[in-house]
């Protein structure tokens, strides 16, 4: 029975159960008594009670028996020695479960005579559509029989199970169908639980995160040190194929946070000016109508996505600049096609409009009556506004242009199309350097395996990067609510 | 404001004399600051203009692609030397079809097929997708074999781009792709009327390949289509459902005080994060298959799920609290007050905020390499398990390929997906003006 099959049966009995549920209620009442509820909310509780525990039954059951075959197999795996073919036992455990799978499509006469060698089962599971990897062993063979058969058995109990208590749990619903019964409490009840499940997910989300990248770095730090990584200065990781571990890569954080902070340097020095001007011209200056085409269009640049402006840098603004500084010297391009300068300027394009939106927002938060006062002494409107407005607007502007940072150093797809993947320690824009963004990328995009330092560091440079963004947004945020009230 | 302070020095005379302060400088500073504002909007709009047209120039031509009119004799002895298509299916799948379009070439322009560096420089001058393209002809209708049917080939890439004037015919032909015979060729075919551009309803339909003229997004496409659905049915409901609690029933405690504190700072993590979660939770922890959709669709729901909130949340409370006091006023009970007065009128701003978190997650990228949509797909996925890619990922491949024509489908490909995000951002739009409601 397919879990599947066994939550349509659930459904079909809490479905009956809810018309059942609400025909009694409806029937129950025209009595002295007023009833509490009203039909449906009868109906929806006896559903609620047929369903609910027997679909968490099945969840649960499905992760348990999960666990439950995986152990299983472990513990009849030969254990494992020096010579053993396989490179890990998750490897080994994927190719069990891989024949087992195949098992399952054959008919029931080839399973009756079922070849006792690999060599032989692998081509008759391939007519059926299952390729296997070619160094499977015979002694899986049997473990994947067991596998199946305990498969079928979990899958029947658990099923049978969970159908029982869908019965049950309709028929508790249903004798409880009462004039007075408050099957409404009851459903709200369980409509507030749902929405703080909900609400939930985004804690779940954070903590899934942390921990995720936690357990993976820490396994990383047993094979590389810390203070290396967080103060080396070479990035070499060395691409070690599986199992071999005899060249240790070098894991130097240093070069690739400092092209990181540089391009967003880089990115921040263009967009910040841009930027702000524009939020100031169009908060004070710009008429209605202007206003109404311009800031629709800067934001267009806030809805590009990321992708788009890496290859627009690849293929315009690279080429543009290297072919401008060959022109410029004379033939050589002191310029790279990817370099800082690239991928701070598209990416400062890309900034543009959350600096602009963003302190356009606070501008015009900024009481008129400041201004006025202002004014009304005598002053010029960008007297007033450099002098008035935007000291007054200035920690919220920091705010913003610090969550502008955050998102300029968690940005991905340009720097990886853009600023080069050489992991080099220099000052000069005008040369490629590399992020932590784009080595996440690099190190974890093909074939990998999950036990080397070099696809696990990607995730101690994640867990870096979110702690970076995460200090400078929480920063921002202080700033904003510390400062907020005084000019309000 | 010292500038700007009385002068007490002041000479007090009968007519006083205008007091200098400084009025021309401080109208010029004023026009200068002035004219840094209009620069600097000017800088923002060139740099979307530049975007636009680098984009537009280089992709409009995408959506037409060259092809080569022939008259193929399906040959028996070709297709079928030792006459076994009765008995063995493979026959049709394996004959040697691009020597039949090259044989119709070679005859069209008056080529002898003795000619074998000839005919070699002939070969190219079609795409090798013709052997899937006439294999279906023929495997779909047998009867066809032995008769001459009229049918569209596709050309190579670089006949492509050099029909289209991408590549620069003046330079030596050593030094370019294709060779001048080619060109004669091509120049003739094209006065003839056998070769012209037509529409590219491959650039929708096929899948991954390493040529070119036979890559398109119908893998992608669909793919981005699933993980907008999983996307849509997951972060919608999550989203307004702990909008809802957060707004009308949370007390403020510290759990709320956390959540709300988790939810701001989630919008701000950067999205290569969430595919970093969902490669160690969903794929390694989970064991979910590696490139599909599905996982694509859930680490987008994590990600687009505090956008959603976030506008959720505005719009429930931009509902007056008269509505909540009228509605418990009649007797409604909390949980009906909200989902049958509050819920309603906030739909509109809930919609809006919907579609352009979904418009965000279109164009994500980032996460999606890491769980593996980076992947070589050549056929269509049938159900959100299977291998997939998605249309920004599809960008991001194309834009690492050299060849000319790869450029001309990524932007081609950009153009597609820009088309998406107007048409999801408009409709936006409309539903707030439309719906857009003040009380």
């Amino acid at each position: 029975m397919s879990i599947f099959m066994v939550l349509v049966i659930v459904m079909a009995i809490a479905t009956a159960g809810y018309f059942i549920g609400r025909q009694r209620a409806v029937s129950k009442e025209g009595g002295n008594v007023k009833p509490h509820s009203l039909p449906h909310y009868h109906g929806w509780w006896v559903f609620l009670a047929s369903a609910l525990p027997a679909v968490l039954f099945i969840a649960v059951w499905a992760a348990a028996t999960g666990v439950y075959l995986e152990r299983s197999a472990i513990a009849e795996l030969p254990t494992r020695t020096a010579d053993t073919v396989i490179a890990s036992q998750s490897l080994e455990l994927g190719m069990v479960s891989g024949i087992a799978r195949g098992l399952d499509r054959l008919s029931d006469a080839e399973r009756a005579n079922l070849p006792q060698t690999f060599a032989e089962l692998q081509p008759l599971l391939a007519s059926k559509g299952v390729a296997l990897a070619t160094e499977g062993q015979d002694y899986m063979i049997p473990i994947a029989v067991e596998w199946n058969r305990n498969t079928a058995w979990a899958s029947s109990v658990g099923g049978i199970v969970a159908i029982v208590l869908a019965l049950a749990g309709a028929v508790f619903g249903l004798s409880g169908v009462n004039v007075r019964a408050r099957a409404r409490n009851n459903v709200e009840r369980i409509i507030l639980g749902a929405l703080i499940a909900a609400s939930g997910i985004a804690i779940l989300t954070t903590i899934g995160i942390i921990l995720s990248m936690l357990f993976q770095t820490i396994t990383f730090f047993q094979s590389v040190s810390p203070s290396t990584f967080f103060f080396g200065t070479v990035w070499d990781p060395r691409f070690a194929a599986a199992g071999s571990g005899g060249s240790q890569g070098q894991f130097g954080l240093v070069p690739l946070l400092a092209g990181t902070l540089y391009i967003a340097f880089v990115a921040m020095l263009f967009a910040v000016p841009v930027g702000l001007f524009a939020a100031i011209y169009m908060a004070e200056y710009a008429s209605r109508s202007v206003r109404s085409v311009v800031k629709p269009l800067l934001e267009v640049l806030a809805g590009i996505p990321t992708i788009v402006y890496g290859f627009f840098a690849l293929v315009t603004v690279g080429p543009f600049l290297r072919d401008l500084s060959a022109a410029l010297s004379g033939g050589y391009a002191f310029i790279q096609a990817q370099s800082v300068l690239t991928a701070g300027i598209v990416m400062g394009v890309m900034l543009i409009p959350f600096v602009s939106s963003l302190s356009d927002d606070i501008i015009t938060a900024v009481p008129g009556s400041l201004r006025d006062g202002s004014l009304g002494l005598g002053s010029t409107k960008s007297e007033t506004i450099r002098r008035v407005v935007l000291p007054a607007a200035l920690p919220g502007i920091v705010g913003a242009l610090l969550l502008t940072a955050s998102r300029a150093i968690g940005e991905t797809m340009i720097v990886v199309l853009a600023a080069g993947v050489a992991a080099n320690l220099n000052i000069n824009p005008f040369e490629a350097m590399t992020t932590i963004t784009v080595k996440i990328v690099n190190q974890l995009t093909g074939d990998l395996e999950f036990n080397s330092p070099q696809t696990l560091v990607a995730f101690a440079l994640g867990l870096t990067l979110f702690f970076i963004t995460l200090a400078m947004n929480i920063f921002a945020l202080y700033i904003v609510r510390k400062y907020r009230e005084q000019y309000e | 404001m010292t500038d700007i302070a009385l002068n007490p020095a002041a000479p007090a005379s009968a007519r006083p004399a205008r007091r200098d302060i400084g009025l021309k400088r401080r109208y010029a500073a004023e026009r200068r600051f002035k004219l840094y504002g209009i620069t600097a909007i000017a800088i923002g709009l060139f740099f979307l203009v530049a975007l636009m047209y680098s984009v537009f120039s280089n992709g409009y031509t995408a959506f037409w692609q060259t092809e080569v009119n022939l008259a193929i004799n399906l040959d028996p002895k070709i297709i079928d030397p030792d006459n076994k298509r009765a008995t063995d299916p493979n026959v049709l799948l394996t004959a040697n079809y691009p020597i039949l379009a090259r044989n119709a070439l070679a005859e069209k322009l008056g080529v002898p097929t003795t000619n074998k560096p000839a005919m070699r420089e002939l070969g190219k001058l079609f795409s090798e997708g013709v052997r899937g393209q006439l294999r279906e002809l023929v495997v779909a209708n047998p009867s066809l074999i032995g008769t001459t049917q009229s049918v569209w080939v596709l050309t190579g890439a670089d006949i492509d781009s050099a029909f289209k004037g991408q590549i620069d015919l003046t330079v030596d032909q050593t030094r370019r792709k294709v060779s001048d015979q080619q060109v004669e060729w091509m120049n003739k075919l094209k006065g003839e009327g056998a070769m012209s551009q037509r529409f590219n309803t491959g650039l929708f339909t096929y899948g991954a390949s390493s040529r070119p003229e036979t890559s398109g997004l119908g893998v992608a496409l669909i793919g981005s289509l699933y993980m907008m659905l999983i996307v849509l049915c997951l972060s919608l409901p999550i989203g307004v459902a702990a909008s809802i609690y957060l707004e009308e029933y949370a007390k403020k405690s510290r759990l709320t005080d956390i959540i709300e504190v988790n939810i701001n700072n989630l919008a701000a993590v950067p999205s290569i994060v969430f595919g970093l979660l969902g490669l160690a939770v969903f794929i390694n922890f989970f064991h979910m298959p590696r490139s599909a959709s599905l996982v694509g669709g859930m680490v987008l729901t994590l990600m687009t799920l505090p956008t959603i909130i976030i506008a959720t949340r505005a719009a429930l409370r931009a509902v007056p609290p008269s509505i909540r006091a009228a509605a418990l006023g009649v007797g409604a009970s909390k949980t009906q007050m909200v989902f049958h007065h509050v819920l309603p009128l906030a739909a509109p701003g809930i919609l809006t905020g919907t579609i352009i978190g979904l418009a965000h997650a279109l164009g994500e990228t980032a996460p999606l390499l890491l769980i593996g949509m980076v992947a070589f797909v050549a056929n269509a996925p049938v159900t959100p398990l299977d291998p997939s890619t998605a249309l920004p990922v599809q960008i991001y491949m194309w834009a690492n390929e050299a060849e000319r024509a790869f450029v001309e489908r990524t932007s081609g490909a950009i153009i597609v997906l820009l088309i998406f995000l107007a048409v999801m951002n408009i409709t936006a739009i409309i539903l707030r003006r439309r719906f857009e409601r003040r009380w």
